[in-house]
């Protein structure tokens, strides 16, 4: 049952999976932006997921808190989790907000632009672009 | 100043970074963002230059900059060593340059009431191209990347006042970048779960030590781990064929966006690759099967993105797609992994830079005057705009490489280290790539100097901050060309940092 062990890496990567086909699949601008999120997401818990601690005799490891520190280490805190990662995944979410900002912002843009968000229809209107500057450059 | 040279290391990033954030402050309209910037991007060379000069003190050592004076494995460590000093400048020196350009270029394609907001992007995104070269930790390489990367991706989109194909090209940049940076970030967290470290260096040491214990033979971790950034790398770096997003990127942002950003981003890109390849991954991961796989990628992206260019009518997607091209180059330099293949990379990440943005440069000038960068809007530009188009036809006599300009001197190194290895058949698509070029660039020079305008539009010469910046480059190709001794040795001495962490 050895698979059963890594179940949080499994949805991990499922998630990073169903994000990663919306980004690829999906003709709407918006679901890919959002689907890129869900990616970065499944990266976030995958992060999470390895910051996780058990003591070889199967104790789980407490969260890394201030208080294990606040008795000045005198006493053991017992196992606790690496706090790293976490802090990692702060500063990823922020990045990855910013991102999804970002794309969101140009979409606005682009709907405002083209009066439309599906990758189908803009590339249309593209192709007509790009047709009408050949036959002016002949 | 001498109390500021400890810090020279962090300072390099943070000069622009808040010369950025200050910039959103200034007024919006009138000049004052852009002195504001020459100001910042200009003292940003100076640091830059101060830095190459301690490097060049003691060319054996590091120099280390532990961020709050926490020991490298708990903090940020930013190192500095031969070959970054040498990349920070290329990025430094054509930032300014490409700020001094952006002058009327700025005032002509981005309102009038938003200067301060595109500088202060500007500047962003020099401080994450900056900070990717200077950081020693791979978390930090991440965040750098993603801050250059997302005020790319803004100034690209600002294109839409001219072209509202720019919104979508700058979206699919996003996509296909974000892609890229996440595998990174997967990557480094394989390698952060292998080691429990983040800075480079003790990454390195780490599994060196379980390499000595036999930890490493067939371990999946790092396999994965090497993957993910690999790829993720090759979509940062445009490496034919996840180049995708390039071409429109560069044909649709504004005119000195296109300059700052064909002649740096990428570059920064190939400079990460180099560290993860050879330092980070050096001597631990055998990784000849992937550098032939790259080489194959470089190789097929030179002849066709090459010759997807000679059949482009917009200028500016003549050298976009001819960008991918020269990236075939220097991906094929450092994928021979002796020292004369990665010396050519390097010395090619200068001269790249050089040509190709003196290009851009004069692309955009003629964007200016004409309105648009089609090949009819160059026809009899000769007579109309001498400087500018002499400045244009240098760069394209660099990006062929003719002997006395600097991409002969890049192709040389290239040539004679696929012979050193045998590898002839490198060479020879080496020289298929520059005989395709030669028909690209000559397509627009033909249009320059021997056809006549269409209509008698009176055209004036660019203004004076455009021909100042891109005569600086053109001359710079020229004098890198005449003097190989400027670059070779340095970029020598960068390929002995690499290889040698690989030996």
């Amino acid at each position: 049952m050895e698979g059963l062990g890594l179940f949080n890496y499994w949805i991990a990567v499922a998630i990073m999976m169903v994000g990663f086909y919306g980004v690829i699949a999906k003709r709407n601008l918006v679901k890919q932006a959002i689907s890129l999120g869900l990616f970065q997401t499944g990266v976030f818990l995958f992060y999470i997921t390895m910051s996780v601690y058990r003591a070889p005799d199967g104790t789980p490891g407490r969260a890394p808190v201030w208080e294990a520190i606040l008795d000045g280490f005198t006493k053991d805190p017992g196992p606790y989790d690496n706090p790293l990662p976490h802090v990692l995944m702060l500063t990823a979410i922020v990045v990855g907000v910013s991102t999804l900002s970002v794309a969101l912002a140009i979409i606005m843009n682009i709907k405002r632009l083209y009066g439309t968000v599906e990758a189908d229809e803009i590339s249309e209107i593209e192709e007509a672009i790009e047709h009408r500057e050949e036959l002016m450059s002949r | 100043m001498d109390a500021l040279i400890p810090h020279l290391p962090v300072l390099l990033v943070l000069t622009p970074l808040f010369g950025g954030l200050l910039a959103a402050l200034m007024p919006r309209r009138g000049p004052a963002p852009w002195i504001w910037s020459a100001l910042v991007t200009g003292f940003e060379v100076f640091l830059a230059l101060s830095m190459v000069k301690l490097v060049r003190q003691s060319p054996q050592e590091t120099i280390s900059y532990f961020i709050g004076w926490w020991p490298a494995e708990y903090g940020i460590a930013y190192e500095i060593d031969a070959l970054n000093a040498y990349v920070i400048l290329v990025v430094a020196l054509l930032a300014f340059v490409s700020t001094i350009y952006a002058k009327s270029s700025v005032e002509d394609e981005i309102p009038k009431d938003r200067h301060n907001f595109f500088y202060s992007i500007w500047l962003l995104a020099i401080s994450g191209m900056v900070g990717i070269c200077a950081t020693a930790d791979t978390f930090n390489i991440y965040v750098l990347l993603e801050i250059s990367s997302l005020t790319v991706y803004t100034l690209i989109a600002m294109g839409k006042y001219r072209d509202r194909r720019a919104l979508t090209a700058s979206l699919k940049y996003l996509i296909l970048g974000s892609i890229g940076a996440t595998f990174i970030l997967l990557g480094i967290g394989y390698l952060l779960m292998l080691t429990g470290t983040l800075n480079m260096a003790d990454m390195h040491e780490q599994l060196m030590l379980m390499k000595a214990k036999g930890d490493l033979a067939g371990n999946r971790t790092i396999l994965v781990g090497f993957t993910f950034i690999t790829v993720g790398l090759g979509l940062k770096m445009a490496m034919w064929p996840l180049h995708l997003w390039l071409p429109n990127a560069y044909t649709f942002a504004p005119s000195a966006v296109s300059a700052l950003v064909a002649s740096t981003a990428t570059k920064v890109g190939v400079y990460m690759a180099f560290r993860f390849i050879f330092t980070l991954f050096g001597s631990i991961y055998d990784s000849s099967a992937t550098l032939a796989l790259m080489a194959f990628c470089g190789t097929l992206g030179i002849i066709v993105s090459s010759i997807r260019a000679a059949q482009a009518t917009n200028v500016k997607k003549i050298l976009a797609y001819s960008s991918v091209g020269q990236l075939g180059y220097i991906v094929v330099g450092f994928s021979m992994a002796n020292e004369s293949g990665v010396a050519a990379s390097v010395i090619h990440i200068l001269n790249h830079a050089v040509t190709k943005g003196a290009m851009f440069m004069a692309c955009g000038a003629v964007v200016l005057r004409m309105g648009n960068a089609d090949l009819k809007s160059f026809y009899g530009l000769g007579r109309r705009m001498p400087a500018t188009m002499a400045a244009f036809t240098i760069g394209g006599l660099g990006l062929i490489g003719m002997p006395l300009t600097s991409g002969f001197i890049s192709k040389f190194y290239l040539i004679s280290g696929a012979l050193h290895d045998g590898k002839w058949w490198l060479a020879m698509v080496v020289l298929a790539g520059s005989l395709i070029s030669i028909v690209y660039v000559w397509r627009v020079i033909e249009a320059i100097y021997f056809r006549k305008p269409d209509k008698r539009v009176p055209v004036e010469e660019a203004p004076f901050t455009m021909l100042i910046a891109m005569w600086i480059l053109a001359s710079a190709s020229v004098i890198l060309g005449v003097d190989a001794e400027l670059t070779g040795r340095l970029a020598e001495y960068a390929a002995r940092v690499l290889i040698g962490g690989a030996t």
